[in-house]
C-alpha cells in the first residue's frame, strides 16, 4: 500500500503528462512552481495579478538580502574597525515609510477592482465585437452544493418544481483500477457536470460541519457552513476534468472527499441532466461515455 | 547623519554585586514551587517551554514522517501504528495550540521577560511577584490539560481534538466532537489564558511603576517597549477568547445555541472573536523578539539602535493595527465583498510600521562594526526570514489572491516563516545573547554554530517548497495528498530531519556546556552592550539593584 498507490500516480502523471504531447492538465503536477494553469480568463487576471505581486515582493527580498549582503562584507568588525555612531537619518526614515506606502498603492490599485471583479457576479459580459452583452438568467446554471461529512452532494434544477441531486464520493484507492483513468485522491464516482460557455452559480451550505469548496483552476473557494448560504461563481470556458479538495478541516476524512468538475458541451450536459432524473447510474455511465476520465490528457486545459 | 545623545545605563553598586546567585539552595524545591523571584520563574517558563518544546517539535515530526510520501504510512489506523487520520488531525491540532502556548510564550513573554524586564528597567524585581508565581504555576497544570486531551475520547471511541488550533464549531461542538476531550482543551486554554492575563498585568504594572529613576518611558531598553505592548494585547485579546471558549463550553454542556444555527446561532460569529484573539496573538509571539533582535543588532554593531523612537512606536502600531485586521483570515467565510475590501486595506497598511523595523536594523548594522558571534547570526537570519514571511503575508492580503491559497500549504509556509523561522530565530538568538547571563556559563560556541546552521538549512528546506504546494493548490491539513504533490512534500520532510540534527545539536552543546563549566563575565559583549543587565554579575545576584540604578543622558561619543 505504501508504495503503490505512488506508482499509480506517478504512471499516471506520466501520462498526463506526456500523453497527447500536453504539457499540463487541471490537476497538481509534480515539481511546479506556480498555481495550476487559469481555466477561465477571470482566473487567469488572478494568476497575473500574482505574478505581479511576486515581482513586487522578489524585489523586496532582493533588496533586503542585497543590503544584508553589503553590511556583512562591508560593515565586518575587520573591514570597519571604528563604528560609526549614527542613529537618525530624517531623509531615509521618511522614504522607508513612504516608499512602502507608495508600493502598497501600486498594489491596491489593481487589488480591489479585482476584489471586486471575482467576488461580484458579472451582470454583462465582452463579446467578439467587442461590445458588451447583458447576461440573462439563460446564461446561468445554478447548483446547490451541500457539504457533508465526507462528500459533497449537488443539487441541480434548483428552481423547478423537482430538483434533483446526487452524491458525489471518492473513488478509494482499491477501486482506481476499476474505473480506468480515475486519479488517486481526486477522482470522485459522481462528478458535478456543468455546461461548457454557461457561467455557474454555486450556492452552498454545508450539512454538519464547516467545509469548503475549492476550485484552483478557476481560483475559487468559499466555506460550505452550516446556516449560511454562501455563493461563488465561475464561467465554465473549456471543457474538461478539473479537481478540487475540501479546503476545510471537516474531521476525519478532510482528506478525502474531493470535488471533480466536469465541463461538456451543452448536448451532454442536456441529456446527463435529462436521464438523471430516471436513473444516477445511467446518467454517469453516459458522463462517462461522452467524456471518459482518459481523455483527461485531450480536454484539460492547455496553456 | 546626526548624531544623538545616546542613553547609558548604569547600575549603582550594591552590596551583592558579583557576590553569585546567592538565595535558598536551588536543590530546595520551595525555592522553586513558592518561588516570588523573578529570575526564578524567568527560568522555569524556559525549562518549561523547552520540555513543551520537545513535545511540539516531535509532533510537527510525526507529521512530516507521515506526508513523505504519498498514501498512508504512520497514521494507517492498524495495530501498533501512530493512530488513524482522525490522530493526525490530534497530532497537527496539538502541534499549533502546543507551539503557540507552551513553547514560543512562555518563552519569550514568561522566560526572558520575566528575567529580563525588572533588570532592564532597574527594578528590583516584578510588581507582584506573588501573582508571578501563579503565573507561571498554572501553566504546568494547563499544559496537563492539554496533553490529557490528546488520551480521553474526543469523538465517539476516538482518542483527541482534531478539529484544529483554531477549534472552529461545529467541528469542536457536539457536532463534531462529542467527547470530553474538547472540554479539558477548553479548560487547559481557560487556565493558559488565565496565566497570560496575570503575567501581563504585572509586567504593565511593573514597567509603568517600577522604572529606575531617569529611566523615562522615552529611555526604556526596546525589549521592555515590546513586552509592555505585547503585555497590553494580552490584556484586550485573551478575554476575548475566554468569552469565545466559555460560549463553546455552554453550548457544549448547558444546551446554549451561540454557535448552532439551528438554534439561532452562527458558527462564524465564533470565527470572528477567535481571531479577533488570534489576529493580535500572532503579534504577541513575535513582538518580544522584536525587541530582542534590536538589542542584539546594536550590540554587535557596536551602535545605538537606529530610529529608537520609530521602533517603539512602529512596534505600538503594529499592535494596535494587529487588532483591525482580524478578518484577513476569514476571506473565504462568505463575507460581504466590501468588508473584504476593508480588511484588505486595513492589513496592508501593517506591511509599513514592519518596513521601518526591517529598514532600522539594516540602518542598525549600516556603519557598524559587526562582530559575527552567534547570537548576532541567528539575529541576522531572522531579519531575512521575517522578510520572506513578510511579504507573502503582503501577497495573502489581497483577498483576491487569498481566495485561491487560503487554507493552502502557502499559508502554512507563510506563519511558519514569520513563526517558526521568525519567532523561534528570536528565541534562539535571546537564548544565545543571554546563556551566560542567566546561567553563569559559556555556552558550546561549536555546537551553538552547528545548531545555527543545520538549522537555517533545515527549516528553510522544510517551509520553502511548501509555497509551491500551496501554489498548486495543495489544502493544509491533509493525511494523505494527491500524487501531483509527492515531490516537495519529500524535499520538506529531508529539511525536517535536518532539523532534527539541528536540535540535537543544540542539546549536545547544552550538556556539553554543562559539563565545562566555563566561568561567565559580567559583560562578554563589550561595551555596546548598554542594558543594565549587563553591569551585573553573571547570574545576577539573587536580588538585584538594593539601591537603584541611575539612568543618564549623556552626549554622543
Amino acid at each position: 500500500m505504501r508504495f503503490q498507490g505512488r506508482k499509480i500516480g506517478a504512471t499516471l502523471l506520466g501520462a498526463l503528462m506526456f500523453g497527447a504531447g500536453l504539457a499540463h492538465a487541471n490537476i497538481p503536477i509534480d515539481g511546479q512552481f506556480g498555481m495550476q494553469p487559469a481555466a477561465s480568463e477571470r482566473a487567469q487576471t488572478i494568476t497575473d495579478f500574482h505574478t505581479y505581486l511576486l515581482v513586487i515582493i522578489t524585489v523586496i527580498t532582493l533588496f533586503v538580502t542585497a543590503l544584508l549582503v553589503w553590511v556583512i562584507f562591508r560593515y565586518n568588525s575587520r573591514s570597519n574597525a571604528t563604528p560609526a555612531r549614527f542613529s537618525h537619518n530624517t531623509v531615509l526614515e521618511v522614504a522607508w515609510t513612504t516608499l512602502p506606502v507608495m508600493i502598497l498603492i501600486a498594489i491596491a490599485v489593481f487589488s480591489f477592482p479585482l476584489l471586486y471583479a471575482s467576488d461580484v457576479e458579472p451582470t454583462s459580459e465582452k463579446v467578439a465585437s467587442g461590445e458588451s452583452r447583458e447576461l440573462t438568467a439563460d446564461d446561468w446554471v445554478t447548483i446547490k452544493t451541500y457539504g457533508h461529512q465526507w462528500y459533497w452532494r449537488y443539487i441541480y434544477d434548483t428552481d423547478s418544481e423537482e430538483p434533483v441531486e446526487f452524491e458525489s464520493r471518492l473513488i478509494p484507492e482499491d477501486d482506481l483500477a476499476n474505473n480506468p483513468g480515475s486519479v488517486r485522491q481526486l477522482s470522485v464516482y459522481q462528478p458535478m457536470v456543468v455546461p461548457q460557455g454557461k457561467y455557474v452559480r454555486l450556492n452552498i451550505a454545508a450539512y454538519d460541519v464547516i467545509h469548503s469548496w475549492a476550485m484552483p483552476a478557476f481560483r475559487v473557494k468559499v466555506d460550505a457552513v452550516p446556516g449560511r448560504l454562501n455563493q461563488l461563481w465561475f464561467k465554465a470556458e473549456q471543457e474538461g476534468i478539473y479537481f478540487g479538495q475540501c479546503s476545510e478541516l471537516c474531521g476525519l476524512d478532510h482528506a478525502y472527499m474531493p470535488i471533480e468538475l466536469r465541463i461538456v458541451p451543452q448536448d451532454v450536459y442536456d441529456q446527463w441532466l435529462t436521464l438523471l432524473r430516471e436513473d444516477e447510474t445511467e446518467a454517469f455511465e453516459y458522463l462517462e461515455q461522452a467524456q471518459p476520465r482518459t481523455s483527461l490528457q485531450q480536454l484539460a486545459s492547455v496553456q | 547623519m546626526s548624531t544623538e545623545p545616546t542613553i547609558k545605563y548604569e547600575a549603582v553598586a550594591d552590596d551583592h554585586h558579583g557576590g553569585g546567585t546567592g538565595g535558598p539552595s536551588i536543590w530546595n524545591p520551595a525555592r522553586w514551587l513558592c518561588s516570588t523571584n523573578h529570575k526564578d520563574i524567568g527560568l522555569m517558563y524556559l525549562v518549561f517551554a523547552m520540555f513543551a518544546g520537545i513535545i511540539g517539535f516531535t509532533l510537527s515530526g510525526m507529521m512530516r514522517f507521515e506526508l513523505m510520501e504519498p498514501g498512508l504510512q504512520y497514521f494507517t489506523g492498524e495495530a501498533g501504528s501512530w493512530g488513524d487520520r482522525h490522530t493526525y488531525n490530534v497530532v497537527t491540532t496539538m502541534h499549533g495550540l502546543i507551539m503557540i502556548f507552551f513553547m514560543v510564550m512562555p518563552a519569550l513573554i514568561g522566560g526572558f521577560g520575566n528575567y529580563f524586564v525588572p533588570i532592564m528597567i532597574g527594578a528590583p524585581d516584578m510588581a507582584m511577584p506573588r501573582m508571578n508565581n501563579i503565573s507561571f504555576w498554572l501553566m504546568p497544570f494547563s499544559f496537563a490539560l492539554a496533553v490529557l486531551s490528546m488520551f480521553v475520547p474526543g469523538h465517539g471511541s476516538a482518542h483527541g481534538f482534531g478539529g484544529g488550533w483554531v477549534l472552529y464549531p461545529p467541528l469542536s461542538s457536539l457536532i463534531g466532537h462529542n467527547g470530553p476531550s474538547m472540554d479539558l482543551l477548553i479548560l487547559s486554554l481557560h487556565i493558559a489564558g488565565i496565566s497570560s492575563i496575570l503575567g501581563a498585568i504585572n509586567f504593565i504594572v511593573t514597567i509603568l511603576n517600577m522604572r529606575a529613576p531617569g529611566m523615562t518611558i522615552h529611555k526604556m531598553p526596546l525589549f521592555a517597549w515590546a513586552l509592555l505592548i505585547t503585555a497590553f494585547l494580552l490584556v484586550l485579546a485573551l478575554p476575548v477568547l475566554a468569552g469565545a471558549l466559555t460560549m463553546l463550553l455552554t453550548d457544549r454542556n448547558f444546551g446554549s445555541k451561540f454557535f448552532d444555527p439551528a438554534g439561532g446561532g452562527d458558527p462564524i460569529m465564533f470565527q470572528h472573536l477567535f481571531w479577533f484573539f488570534g489576529h493580535p496573538e500572532v503579534y504577541i509571539m513575535i513582538l518580544p523578539g522584536f525587541g530582542i533582535i534590536s538589542h542584539i543588532i546594536s550590540t554587535f554593531s557596536k551602535k545605538p539602535v537606529f530610529g529608537y523612537l520609530a521602533m517603539a512606536y512602529a512596534m505600538a502600531a503594529i499592535g494596535f493595527i494587529g487588532f483591525l485586521v482580524w478578518a484577513h483570515h476569514m476571506y473565504t467565510v462568505g463575507m460581504g465583498v466590501d468588508l473584504k475590501a476593508y480588511f484588505v486595506a486595513a492589513t496592508m497598511v501593517i506591511a509599513v510600521p514592519t518596513g521601518v523595523k526591517i529598514f532600522s536594523w539594516i540602518a542598525t548594522m549600516w556603519g557598524g562594526s559587526i562582530e559575527f558571534k552567534l547570537p548576532m547570526l541567528w539575529a541576522m537570519a531572522f531579519v531575512f526570514l521575517f522578510t520572506v514571511g513578510g511579504v507573502t503575508g503582503v501577497v495573502l492580503a489581497n483577498a483576491g489572491i487569498d481566495h485561491v491559497l487560503h487554507d493552502t500549504y502557502y499559508v502554512v509556509a507563510h506563519f511558519h516563516y514569520v513563526l517558526s523561522l521568525g519567532a523561534v530565530f528570536t528565541l534562539f538568538a535571546g537564548w544565545y545573547y543571554w546563556y551566560e547571563k542567566m546561567f553563569g556559563i559559556k555556552y558550546n560556541a561549536l555546537f551553538g554554530h552547528l545548531h545555527f546552521w543545520f538549522m537555517f538549512v533545515g527549516t528553510n528546506l522544510i517551509f520553502f517548497p511548501q509555497h509551491f504546494l500551496g501554489l498548486q493548490g495543495m489544502p493544509r491539513r491533509y493525511v494523505d495528498y494527491a500524487d501531483g504533490f509527492a515531490q516537495w512534500n519529500y524535499v520538506s520532510s529531508i529539511g525536517y530531519m535536518i532539523t532534527i540534527v539541528a536540535m540535537l545539536f543544540f542539546f549536545v552543546g547544552l550538556i556539553l556546556s554543562m559539563i565545562a563549566r566555563k566561568k561567565a563575565e559580567a559583560n562578554p559583549w563589550g561595551e555596546y552592550a548598554t542594558t543594565l543587565e549587563w553591569t551585573l554579575s553573571s547570574p545576577p545576584p539573587f536580588h538585584q539593584f538594593n539601591e537603584l540604578p541611575v539612568v543618564k543622558n549623556e552626549a554622543g561619543h
